[in-house]
């Protein structure tokens, strides 16, 4: 499904993303975890075309990214609120995504309808702009809008950060569903390692841009990965030197 | 802890996205201010002696020129509240994050009302009134008088200054001052009421009583002390700190549904005009565009046809230039979506396109009362809308390719003031938006006649008109191979 060759972003001569190869098959759902400035929100602004590789490329479902647009109509996300119309109501926002992917206005009512207890009866239906909501509620639209339109790519970066207990607990029921589709792909990045190891069905550990785990889910994944953790927070190593880009990619 | 202030303001200062503009800019704006300081050193060395020369050549009735400069006083102060309503900013931005820090409120209060004394407002006054203070004492006025009244001066700047504390954001007290202004302007003016002799007199006062200058002073510590209250009480959270929500309403623009696919986007770019302050104002601004030719009636361009070319590109072009010239930027804020999602530039910038075009249509329909003027005059404004509408349209959004800056949406401070819009690119592509129908006009109205010039210049934009889709392949292009900059230039932040 998507192919990772040779991939590696570089600012001003610093090394942000490094990655030598990484097949993820169909249908899989991979959990991404890493420290800060670790490349995480660099391989997700790669597989949507918004930075260009320096080295390498993606190729998803025989797309190759940074040459044809064709993935887009496959493949949908959310990186930050700055996917999010600010001044449209969260309904709007829905019904604009649901016109480019091609749904109709009936076909976006059905679908918040569905997800109403994901809502909580806060985000929606409330006469709001989206740049009035509290992050949490934002959040909550962004992730719903990237679910329209079936998608067979779904990208979720942090889905899990600012988000009340009761919608994580939601948030994970709905990213297993995705994972259980045969059809659909999932990328979650989180730093939360409980979420990782309970949505995803392989974990990629990245560390300073390089892939350092990569590992089939498994009851001793949590273990494997909080030892790993552990590990550095215990020897932190010297401070690298982390350039302005780095700390912008995490932000 | 004035020492820590001092130091946050000056790392705010350097660090600014602004401070880090281009060279060229900094200095242009360097001169702007020296202009304005030079303009203000002369009106004050010299209009005594100018006004003195008027009311001998009995232009102006007086019996003396210092009668003259206390008369318009009122004006001057009008026009300061008001200029200061628009342009100062208020401090609030970065306090914030010292709500947390063991401070006094008061202390923040004070350091943030000390900041806006320090603002190029107050002191570009000074550069008037110490000039003409020397003079008038030069000129044999009372020492202690001149002081008074100097004194007076100052104190009502300052109290302007912190009145503008508490009007900011306050439209409701902002337009009734302009409505008052411009009535007492226009009353004075056809003769009616003459509130000048009233002020005049007030203003003579302060330097009559060399005491007088105490009112002013009060006047100062009353709206210091109001400010200062006005303030503290903002300096919560869900007060003054706290940014408005509008109650988010929703309207029906389904009949745009019949444009097809291109109605996404309309929808989308009409309700940005509705919802955002700045894109507001923007559309607004463009339709007072069609004002805009009454500036060529005056004698001095009567006869020179090439100016009823520019009045025609002005008056119904306002809108397209002012909003066409910041597509895509006014996506910005939301720009990665925006390429994430399957949009086809084409249709992205068609919707921007006919909406440029529907503005142009309006406003040469509000233009008709220039008949009245001749019809000359129209044939000039009809010309001007043909090539709008064919070939400027598309022009327009060609330079907007290359403007990288990210608006802001939700504030109108910067509307006026966004040096970085300009660059070379843009500047030069100038030349075709105005340059070149002048031009065209004149290579067939000397050779010919008058009438050949603006059937030219209406020809060219037909022309446009069908080669748009060529244009706008070109444009295609340029958006794709600027799509990475775009993006990491739209993620900066100020």
């Amino acid at each position: 499904m998507i192919t990772i060759n040779k991939l590696s972003k570089q600012y001003n001569g610093t090394s942000v993303l490094d990655i030598e190869h990484l097949e993820i098959q169909k249908g899989q759902a991979i959990g991404l975890v890493g420290n800060n400035g670790a490349g995480k929100t660099t391989l997700f602004s790669l597989l949507l075309d918004l930075i260009q590789p320096s080295t390498g490329h993606i190729i998803s479902s025989d797309v190759r990214i940074d040459q044809s647009e064709d993935w887009k109509p496959f493949t949908s996300a959310f990186i930050d609120e700055s996917f999010l119309i600010g001044y449209l109501t969260p309904e709007e926002y829905f019904y604009f995504i649901g016109e480019l992917r091609g749904q109709n206005k009936a076909d976006i009512d059905a679908l918040i309808a569905s997800y109403s207890d994901f809502f909580n009866g806060e985000a929606v239906g409330q006469k709001k702009y989206l740049r009035d909501l509290s992050k949490g509620n934002q959040k909550k639209v962004g992730i719903i809008a990237s679910l329209i339109g079936n998608p067979r790519v779904v990208i979720l970066d942090e889905p899990f950060a600012n988000l009340d207990p009761s919608t994580q607990i939601r948030l994970k029921k709905i990213i297993k569903e995705l994972a259980n589709d045969p059809e659909v792909t999932v990328l979650v990045s989180s730093h939360d390692l409980i979420h990782v190891t309970e949505v995803a069905q392989r974990v990629v550990l990245l560390e300073k841009g390089k892939v350092v785990k990569d590992i089939e889910k498994s009851s001793a994944t949590f273990k494997e990965l909080e030892d790993y953790f552990i590990g550095i927070s215990e020897s932190h190593a010297p401070v690298a030197v982390t350039t302005e880009e780095e700390e912008e990619e995490e932000e | 802890m004035i020492k820590q202030f001092l130091h946050l303001e000056w790392k705010s200062f350097i660090r600014s996205a602004a401070f880090k503009q281009n060279l060229a800019i900094k200095i242009l704006m360097g001169f702007g201010a020296l202009y304005f300081i030079a303009i203000f050193g002369l009106l004050g060395g010299f209009s005594y002696l100018i006004i003195e020369g008027l009311i001998e050549d009995g232009k102006i009735i007086s019996d003396n020129p210092f009668d003259v400069v206390n008369q318009f006083l009122i004006y001057w102060i009008f026009a300061d509240i008001a200029y200061r309503y628009m342009l100062q900013k208020m401090p609030v931005a970065n306090i914030k994050p010292l709500l947390y820090l063991p401070f006094k409120k008061g202390k923040i209060v004070n350091y943030a009302l000390g900041k806006t004394v320090l603002s190029f407002f107050n002191f570009l006054p000074a550069f008037f009134f110490i000039p003409f203070s020397v003079v008038l004492i030069i000129k044999g006025y009372s020492i202690t008088g001149v002081i008074s009244w100097h004194l007076a001066m100052l104190f009502i700047t300052l109290a302007t200054n912190f009145l503008n504390v508490f009007m900011n954001n306050v439209d409701k007290v902002f337009y009734p001052v302009i409505a008052v202004m411009a009535a007492l302007g226009l009353s004075q003016y056809y003769g009616i009421f003459d509130i000048t002799l009233y002020t005049g007199s007030m203003f003579m006062f302060f330097y009559e009583n060399a005491w007088a200058f105490i009112i002013p002073l009060l006047l100062l510590i009353g709206t210091v002390y109001y400010a200062y209250h006005y303030f503290e009480k903002q300096l919560y959270l869900d007060e003054g700190l706290k940014s408005v929500a509008q109650e988010a309403t929703t309207e029906d623009l389904s009949f745009l549904d019949r444009f097809g696919k291109l109605s996404t986007y309309l929808k989308n770019d009409i309700k940005l005009i509705k919802r955002n302050k700045r894109a507001k104002m923007t559309f607004f601004m463009g339709f007072a565009f069609v004002l805009y030719g009454l500036f060529f009636m005056q004698d001095l361009y009567a006869d020179i046809n090439g100016m009823k070319v520019f009045a025609g590109l002005f008056c119904t072009g306002g809108f397209l230039f002012s909003f066409g010239g910041l597509v895509p930027s006014w996506d910005s804020s939301y720009y990665k979506l925006m390429m994430a999602q399957n949009i086809p530039y084409r249709e992205f910038l068609l919707s921007k396109w006919w909406l440029m075009v529907a503005a142009t249509v309006i406003s040469t329909l509000l233009c008709s009362f220039y008949i009245y003027f001749g019809w000359d005059w129209w044939f000039g404004i009809l010309a001007g809308a043909v090539y709008n509408i064919g070939f400027n349209s598309s022009v327009v959004l060609w330079g907007g390719a290359f403007v990288k800056t990210p608006i802001d949406l939700m504030t109108t401070k910067k509307a006026f003031g966004d040096s970085k819009a300009f660059n070379a690119k843009t500047l030069l592509l100038l030349l075709p938006k105005l340059v070149l129908p002048v031009v065209i006009y004149y290579a067939f109205a000397l050779t010919i006649n008058e009438t050949a010039g603006f059937i030219a210049i209406a020809t060219t934009g037909i022309l446009g008109l069908l080669f748009r889709n060529k244009i706008f392949d070109l444009i295609e292009d340029i958006y794709k191979n600027e799509k990475y900059d775009t993006i990491a230039a739209y993620a900066q932040k100020d």
